[in-house]
């Protein structure tokens, strides 16, 4: 006998899920109300409405031929370059694109299940990238590659190197704090301990205007770091305080028997951390850590108020240009800018959801 | 306090070793306590295990059997007395510690495998990185013990995907590969459905025929009775009474022991 209506196909489905009670009815109503609201006028102002081409502010005007006008895509077209490499020198632009290819090539092949040699990737992202980065985009004369100043760096390359820099440095320097607080030696862990409750206490504008304006104060003048190093800096501490209560959390979730089961052979401490509960926290860690990597890429934009030209900055730089001033030129630029993040934090977002996916599994691989 | 110090009939029981007599013993405690803060968990431990002697240790839950044999390689401290493990005296020297625990090898309860290590990884690890041994040569160590335990198939597979008999078979394996001079059992079967008991006290007991030295806390009567040279039954955190299994277990001098032989042999 069939199973009765109710319960089968896609009708069974959209019965049981949005209007088997009253309670259901009403929030699906609502959600359909809510997307009533949000979905068509968004459509309306990035696709349908929208001006898709022209060289200047006419050709997104209002007139009485078009009574509506959506977003100014033109505008962004113009100023792409702008958004991409701020004012990196134009001849030069080719090294950023390599550095965006080879971060591009490191992060797939450390991340990606699949990819073989995963000891040569670490070694890859960690040391040799970092080498060429600082290669390419500042300049090497040996290879001559001229030197580039870093403010002229800008846009989403300086978003990028930012918040790279944040999320590779956070993780080694976590670990090492969170180790610190679960130390046996006072000292140690009330530096760390002093050291995560401190940035944690105040907020990221504050540690990136101290290393701004107080690290200055603490080095020689003759290799004071330049205002992007000092920012990097400052982020980078910020973040591994963050990371070093996620790590903690994780460390905490391995039972004790395997620090035991360690100990017992002989292991010393540092091999004990590496080879048996490092891995195993790391790995339940590891939605937390993409969920704390999304919030620093998204926190990157606040380094503009040192001075440094972000992603954000150019285009608030570029929605003020006479020659693209409509009404709708500062709201098509804030929407390019939430669709750059927005990809970009889903796409993290998604990383960790499949992780997450994968060691729900267990450990069979 | 001390109602059997002088009962322990030690020298007599290690003598029939072949090279007893010349290398210190395996194992010495002498005058051991230990607190866990207010609370005297060991009072006044002395034993010594010859080389080559199966000990068994068993007694109520709470008594402090767990506690005593963990103090062997350190995982516990305790706070008076000595424990000497194969002439090392174990004080708060973490090097010495770490020299220690590279020859004794443990079996917990609860196995305390690496979950994200596969069978062989699990095995060839401390070789590898505490003995220095090559890779292929560690694997080689690794399949002969697995070959041992009767899980040669198993190399491959993470520890979750065996059972409870086949992990702790595989932890047995993991101490051997260290070619331990002492291992301890900390109850070894406690944690295993009934029917995974035998396989793993098979194993023991094969062990045991090969010469090593064990010491074994646990509640199994029957593997006491056919490998110990000594049983020792403890309570309240005291060695109560040492005698060998067949005396033990037909002639208890205690009251203690009598009562906890009656409840556990039905």
């Amino acid at each position: 006998m069939p199973a009765p209506l109710r319960n089968r196909g896609i009708i069974g489905w959209i019965w049981e899920h949005m209007f088997s009670s009253w309670l259901n009815i009403a929030l699906t109503a609502l959600g359909l109300l809510l997307l009533w609201w949000i979905v068509p006028p968004l459509l309306n102002f990035l696709i349908l409405e929208a001006t898709w081409s022209g060289s200047d502010r006419t050709a997104c005007i209002a007139s009485e031929l078009r009574p509506r006008v959506g977003a100014c895509w033109p505008f962004i077209f113009e100023r792409i370059n702008f958004f991409i490499y701020g004012f990196y020198p134009i001849s030069q632009r080719w090294r950023v694109d390599v550095f965006f290819a080879l971060l591009a090539f490191g992060v797939v092949w450390l991340l990606a299940h699949r990819a073989p040699f995963k000891r040569a990737a670490a070694i890859y992202f960690f040391i040799l990238l970092p080498i060429l980065s600082v290669m390419f985009l500042l300049g090497f004369a040996p290879l001559g590659l001229s030197y580039v100043t870093t403010s002229l760096w800008g846009g989403i390359l300086v978003s990028i190197v930012v918040a790279s820099v944040g999320i590779v440095f956070a993780l080694p320097l976590g670990v090492i704090l969170a180790l610190g607080r679960r130390s046996k030696m006072p000292a140690v862990r009330l530096f760390s301990v002093i050291f995560i409750e401190f940035v944690r206490g105040v907020p990221l504008i504050t540690v990136l205007f101290m290393a701004s304006v107080m690290l200055p104060l603490f080095v020689p003048e003759a290799w004071s770091p330049d205002k992007l190093l000092r920012a990097l800096i400052g982020v980078a501490l910020f973040a591994s305080a963050y990371m070093a209560e996620v790590v903690r959390a994780g460390l905490q979730s391995i039972p004790r028997g395997q620090y035991e089961g360690a100990q017992a052979l002989g292991l010393g401490y540092w091999r004990m951390m590496g080879l048996i509960i490092l891995p195993q926290a790391l790995k339940v860690t590891i939605p937390n850590i993409v969920n704390n990597n999304i919030a620093l890429f998204k926190d990157t934009t606040l380094v503009f108020v040192v001075g440094i030209f972000d992603f954000l900055r150019t285009i608030e730089v570029s929605r003020i240009d006479p020659k693209w001033a409509t009404p709708v030129t500062s709201t098509t630029g804030y929407a390019f800018a939430a669709i750059f993040y927005f990809i970009c934090c889903w796409m993290m977002a998604r990383y960790a959801r499949g992780v997450e996916r994968r060691l729900a599994t267990g450990y069979k691989r | 306090m001390r109602p059997i110090g002088e009962a322990m009939s030690i020298v007599e029981q290690g003598a029939g070793n072949v090279d007893g007599a010349a290398l210190p013993p395996a194992v010495e405690i002498v005058a051991m306590h230990k607190w866990y803060g207010d609370f005297h968990v060991l009072r006044d431990i002395n034993l010594t295990v010859q080389r080559g002697e199966r000990i068994v240790i068993c007694g109520p839950s709470g008594s402090g059997k767990s506690t005593m044999i963990r103090c062997i390689n350190r995982l516990e401290e305790y706070q008076q007395g000595l424990v000497t493990v194969d002439g090392i005296p174990l004080t708060g020297d973490i090097k010495r510690i770490d020299e220690v625990r590279r020859d004794v090898g443990m079996v917990f309860q609860h196995f305390n495998l690496f979950p994200h290590l596969t069978v062989l990884e699990n095995l060839t690890l401390a070789p590898i990185w505490v003995r220095k041994i090559p890779k292929k040569q560690a694997e080689e160590i690794a399949r002969h013990y697995l070959e041992r335990v009767r899980i040669p198939e198993q190399a491959a597979k993470y520890p979750g995907q065996l059972s409870g008999g086949q992990q702790q078979r595989v932890a047995i394996a993991r101490a051997l590969c260290m070619s331990p001079k002492i291992m301890l059992f900390d109850e070894p079967t406690s944690a295993l459905d009934p029917e995974m008991v035998k396989e793993v006290l098979e194993t023991m007991v094969e062990l045991a025929e090969s010469g090593m030295t064990m010491l074994v806390v646990t509640h199994e009567m029957g593997f006491a009775r056919q490998v110990a040279d000594r049983v020792v039954f403890m309570d309240e955190g005291q060695i109560v009474e040492v005698d060998a299994p067949e005396e033990f277990f037909a002639h208890p001098k205690h009251e203690r022991t009598k009562l906890f032989l009656s409840q556990i042999l039905h």
